[in-house]
Parts: C-alpha cells; sequence; structure tokens
C-alpha cells in the first residue's frame, strides 16, 4: 500500500475538522502521514493533537511564510515531503487536500510541481484494484463520476462529505496503541520561498461567525431568499425561518447583486453547492443556475408569487402566494406544532 | 502595461447541460457562449488598460469555434486575440490546458509581439469549476498568484487585490508580472457596441497550432486526452426531480407547508 500525504488544516492553533475527515480518506487509501505547516514555533503542539488522534507519521515545515504567502509555502511543504518520502524508498499514491479555494489551489500548483494528475472536488475515495478511485460530482451535481489519475493522484476532498468513523483519528484524544507520534521530521521549506513565486498576504480579514447558524454547505436546513424578498428587512424574513430549524440562510444571485446580503450566501452554479435535508426558496424564480446549486436537497419548499416559477418544477410543495404572508404563518404554525408535540 | 485575458468558451448555462460518456462536457448540445466570468476577467483588464495603458491579448485554447468566443472578446474591446486550436489538443485536462496556455502566453512576449505583464483569468469556470488553471499556470510561469479577487488595482509595478472566499477577505499583493483572477463580484461586463463590433473584423485574430507552440516549451506527445493525468472512469446521471405539490395561497398557505413538513418528520 502506499503512503497517503494529508495537508494538516488549522486554524488559530487547533486542527480543523476537516484534517480528521482527510484522515479518515487517506486510511482506507494506504498508509496515511500528515504534512504539518505552521509559523514558527507552532509545530510541537499541533503535532502532539494530531498523535491523540492515532497519528503516527507527520512532516513538519515550520516558516516564516506560513500566512503570510499565498499557496507557495504549503506546496513547498508538500512538494518536499513528498520527495523526502521517495528518497526514503516509500511510494507515494495519493496527497489529500481539503476542498477549500486555498486548498484547491495548493492541489493545483502542486501537480504542475509533480507532474501529477488533479481531482478535484471528490466526495468520496476508495481503493479499486490498487488504484485510487475518487467520486466526484458534475455540473452542480446534476452528474456524479469516478475519477483516476495516472499516476500519484492529488485529490482535494469536499469538506463535510467524509465520515470520520472507524478509523484511527476518529476518537478524539484517545491513546491508539503504537500510537505515540514519532517526532516529526522536519521539512526545510524557506529557502525556495525566498525566492518567491508566491503573493504576498497583506492582511487577513476572516469573516464574522454569523452567530449560531451552521455553515451554508453543512448545514442540514437551508433558507434561501431571493430578489423577492425585496428588501433588507424582507431578506429578514429567511433568517427568520432560518433560524427555528436552526439552518443557515442562502440566496440567489440577484438578492446577493440588489445588496440584500453577501456573496457569500450565493446558491447557485457559481455560488455554493448544496445538499441539505430541506431547502426553503423564498422569492426565487428558480432559474437553471439556481437551481444547478439545490437542486440535490433532500426536500424542497417553495414559495413564489408567480404561479409559473421554475422553481416549482422541482418543489416538493410549493405555494403559490405573497412570501410576506405566508412565511409569518409557517412561522407561526411550526411553533404551534411543536408546542402541541411538547 | 500588457495584459494577456483568458477567455474560455463554455456551453450556455441557460442551456441543459449535458455529461457524455467519458466525462467530457457535450458540447454538440446546448449553445455555446463566451463564459460570463470570462467577460467579467476582460472587463477588469479593460478598465486597467484604460488607467495603465498598453494592449489587452484575448487568448483561448478549444475547437475552432471558440473562434466566437474571441470575436465578442475583440467586439467589447481588446486589441488582438490568440486561439491555440489543435485536434490534437481534445480531452485536454486542468494540468495539460495549463502547460499549453503557458507557451501560448510566452508566444505572445515573443520577439516582435507585445510582452505580458499580468495574465488576468475567471476564477473558475462555469462548466468545470475547479479554478485549477490560473494557478498552475502561475506555477509554469513562476509567477505568483492573486486569485478569487473581488477587486484590482495596479500601481508602480505592483498590483494589490481583494481576495474574496467563503473564509473571509484577504489584501494580496505582488510585483508584477504575475496571474490574477477575478470573481463574479469583480466588474458588470460591457456590452459590445455597433462601432465595436465593426472594428472587431479588423483586429489581429492569430491561430496556433501545437507545433507553434513546441518552441515556447510545449512537449506535443503529451497533449491531448489520451495522455492526461486525470481521467473519468464512469458517469451517472441524477435522476431528473419530479415536481409535486403546488396550491394557491388561499389563506392557508404557511400552515399548508408546516403540515407538509410535519408529515415527512422535518419540523
Ligand atoms: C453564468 C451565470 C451564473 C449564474 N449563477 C447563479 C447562481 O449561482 N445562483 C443564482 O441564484 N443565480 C445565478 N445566476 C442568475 C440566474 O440566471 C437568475 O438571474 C437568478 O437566479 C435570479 O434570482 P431570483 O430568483 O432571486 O430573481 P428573479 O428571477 O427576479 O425572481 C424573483 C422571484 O420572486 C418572486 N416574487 C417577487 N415578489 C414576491 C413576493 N412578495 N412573494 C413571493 N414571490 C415573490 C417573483 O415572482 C420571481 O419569481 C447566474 C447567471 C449566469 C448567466
Amino acid at each position: 500500500m502506499g503512503r497517503i500525504l494529508v495537508l494538516a488544516e488549522h486554524n488559530t492553533g487547533t486542527l480543523d475538522t476537516v484534517t480528521r475527515e482527510l484522515l479518515a480518506a487517506a486510511a482506507r487509501l494506504g498508509e496515511p502521514a500528515v504534512v504539518l505547516l505552521t509559523g514558527p514555533g507552532a509545530g510541537p503542539a499541533l503535532a502532539g493533537q494530531l498523535a491523540g488522534w492515532g497519528v503516527t507519521d507527520v512532516y513538519l515545515a515550520e516558516s516564516t511564510y506560513a500566512g503570510t504567502r499565498l499557496t507557495t509555502p504549503a506546496v513547498a511543504a508538500l512538494e518536499a515531503a513528498v520527495r523526502l518520502a521517495r528518497a526514503a524508498g516509500a511510494e507515494v499514491s495519493g496527497v489529500l487536500i481539503a476542498g477549500t479555494i486555498d486548498g484547491r489551489e495548493v492541489a493545483a500548483r502542486l501537480c504542475v510541481r509533480l507532474t501529477a494528475g488533479l481531482i478535484s472536488d471528490a466526495v468520496d475515495a476508495r481503493l479499486r484494484d490498487g488504484v485510487i478511485v475518487a467520486t466526484v460530482p458534475v455540473l452542480g451535481g446534476a452528474y456524479t463520476v469516478e475519477a483516476v489519475a495516472k499516476g500519484l493522484a492529488v485529490v482535494t476532498v469536499r469538506p463535510h462529505s467524509i465520515v470520520a468513523d472507524g478509523i484511527p483519528g476518529s476518537v478524539p484524544d484517545r491513546d491508539v496503541p503504537g500510537g505515540t507520534v514519532t517526532a516529526p521530521i522536519r521539512l526545510e521549506i524557506d529557502a525556495e520561498l525566498e525566492r518567491g513565486r508566491g503573493a504576498e498576504i497583506v492582511a487577513v480579514h476572516p469573516r464574522p461567525a454569523s452567530g449560531i447558524r451552521p455553515g451554508l454547505t453543512e448545514a442540514s436546513v437551508v433558507v434561501s431568499g431571493g430578489r423577492g424578498l425585496g428588501s433588507d428587512e424582507g431578506f429578514g424574513l429567511a433568517g427568520d425561518l432560518a433560524d427555528l430549524f436552526g439552518g443557515a440562510v442562502g440566496a440567489s444571485r440577484a438578492a446577493v447583486e440588489a445588496g440584500l446580503c453577501e456573496p457569500g450566501l450565493q446558491v447557485g452554479q457559481t455560488g455554493a453547492t448544496v445538499t441539505p435535508e430541506l431547502y426553503i426558496a423564498l422569492g426565487i424564480s428558480g432559474a437553471i443556475q439556481h437551481r444547478a446549486g439545490m437542486q440535490g436537497a433532500g426536500t424542497i419548499i417553495a414559495v413564489n408569487k408567480d404561479a409559473d416559477a421554475p422553481i416549482f418544477a422541482v418543489a416538493d410543495f410549493g405555494v403559490v402566494g405573497d412570501v410576506f404572508t405566508v412565511v409569518p404563518q409557517l412561522i407561526e404554525a411550526v411553533v404551534a406544532h411543536r408546542a402541541a408535540a411538547g | 502595461m500588457n495584459i494577456v485575458v483568458l477567455v474560455k468558451q463554455v456551453p450556455d448555462t441557460y442551456g441543459e447541460r449535458t455529461l457524455r460518456e467519458d466525462g467530457r462536457i457535450d458540447r454538440e448540445r446546448g449553445t455555446p457562449a463566451l463564459d460570463e466570468i470570462d467577460e467579467r476577467a476582460l472587463e477588469v483588464a479593460l478598465r486597467l488598460r484604460e488607467t495603465a495603458g498598453g494592449e489587452v491579448t484575448v487568448l483561448t485554447m478549444g475547437p475552432p469555434e471558440a473562434v466566437v468566443a474571441l470575436r465578442k472578446a475583440l467586439a467589447m474591446g481588446a486589441d488582438r486575440a490568440v486561439h491555440v486550436c489543435d485536434e490534437a489538443l481534445a480531452g485536454s485536462d486542468a494540468l495539460q490546458t495549463a502547460a499549453v496556455l503557458a507557451a501560448a502566453v510566452r508566444a505572445t512576449a515573443a520577439p516582435g509581439a507585445a510582452t505580458f505583464d499580468l495574465v488576468v483569468a475567471g476564477n473558475e469556470s462555469t462548466d468545470g469549476r475547479t479554478a485549477a488553471v490560473p494557478a498552475m499556470l502561475a506555477e509554469r510561469l513562476g509567477l505568483p498568484q492573486l486569485t478569487f479577487l473581488g477587486s484590482v488595482a495596479v500601481d508602480a509595478g505592483i498590483v494589490t487585490g481583494l481576495r474574496i472566499t467563503p473564509e473571509g477577505t484577504t489584501e494580496l499583493c505582488a510585483a508584477l508580472p504575475a496571474v490574477i483572477s477575478v470573481t463574479e463580484g469583480s466588474a458588470q461586463p460591457r456590452f459590445p457596441n455597433f462601432k465595436g463590433i465593426m472594428s472587431a473584423r479588423s483586429k489581429p485574430l492569430t491561430t496556433l497550432t501545437l507545433a507553434d507552440l513546441a518552441d515556447h516549451g510545449l512537449v506535443e506527445a503529451e497533449a491531448g486526452g489520451a495522455n492526461s493525468w486525470s481521467l473519468v472512469c464512469t458517469v451517472t446521471a441524477r435522476p431528473a426531480r419530479a415536481g409535486g405539490t403546488v396550491i394557491s395561497d388561499d389563506g392557508t398557505g404557511g400552515s399548508r407547508i408546516a403540515a407538509f413538513l410535519a408529515a415527512a418528520n422535518l419540523i
């Protein structure tokens, strides 16, 4: 079985859950090892967290460029780890990277350096006849393809799509037998980064957490508002309904363009692809580009005052009516139902 | 400042888009169009040209029909167009495409032609959505990439921009030359006007084959689907969604939705 390198994602000193998802996938594909890139001095603590997950092999690059150069530090760390593993006689068969925007670009540049095949946005990966086969939804999920790479496969994995159970790493902070981390293998990458092929990160402004709401792509309920909500205030209706379900708020592109909400909420072909259990579309016509991002939802509810709106063609239940009367009544009825159910 | 804008002909998103058994987009079906995101990339480039001067070259790799996308870009205001067109390129993956585009960008900087300071692309094509090509191209050219920019400025040989991702915004900067990609929010593309359409006919449009690019670092034998580094082995279409119940609000619409959700155990 080949070596599978996982690029650890971490934030303010803590490993992200996606790292565990990547490890879960890696454990099915070969022998996992983690590549960890941190600022100077931050490595050992994170390596310790990885040990708690049962990870035994860690390649650590501590660099002043981590966080100050875009993409290239992670590419350099991965490249160095692949070369080191190969030099030690291992066959590296896969590199798994979180399918965030940053991660996708790290994968892209790495593929050029290593002449490796890129498989982007996988939701699953398995070993079949010794070959890594990734499952990838395309055209907004209208199709699912299985993809393979010639030689080394560099795979970006969509966050929240791999269930991390039954693998080392699925149990938090447990001592896995034999799972004490050996000292991380140090990678030197600064000299190369010195030559500068990375854009400089001048400042980072993280998106403020939207209160208690879950992220758009991980929520089990998404309530989206369209141009039909008309105003900021009207758009608040989508938020009210979402909060009732502990769900996320989404939007159509027209709502984003009208400034009713921030661009990050856009669902559709050029926005997020969501697959919640329940999707509620308020004042959204259901243009093909919007449908491309939400047709994989379990149940779709639509409220629109135009009976001919295409959204109704994909809705399990639709109401032709005014959102400003239908939605408040819906909220009341849900509250009443829950009260009655105790 | 000389700018190369990468453009791509894609199936119009307003039509049904289908995937063939080999995992490639069915380009026979669906009307081809200049990808909207590339119109925005071109708009960004045209605005930069307005302040900094220089030339805007649009570059595509694609089948003969892709010339339509180039004509539209010329009509919008690009100065010249380069079309990499060769049957042997069909089925190329992102890695191969980036190699071809890198060679073509270098070719546009060949002696006698304009050199380039900036490459501008859309952040992700509406068909592939892998967002790989701009980063791969930057790596091939040995340049920094400033991608997913919602806004861009160039001043005194430095490009700055605001990168917009779901995680937040990041201020980036790099010395030229550089590769950038822009998001949907970056610019509203202009419509070609009559004058633009007329003048587009006399603007230079160069076609390059693989052989033409051999001098610019491209290995011919590596092109095309048969040599690609990633391949699709199976394709499954999601069953079409059937519509459900649609009622007219008679004053009980909200309650009826709640009843539907309750019956489906969704409340
Ligand atoms: C390349 C490309 C990519 C695109 N990507 C996306 C994408 O990712 N996501 C996306 O959403 N769109 C996308 N679009 C845009 C898409 O084509 C539509 O323009 C957009 O989805 C329309 O948004 P909307 O439904 O909110 O607005 P509209 O189409 O204007 O619909 C508003 C709806 O609200 C209804 N309405 C108005 N008032 C009320 C009321 N009081 N009560 C009930 N109903 C009411 C109207 O009947 C109407 O159906 C893309 C387009 C292109 C060309």
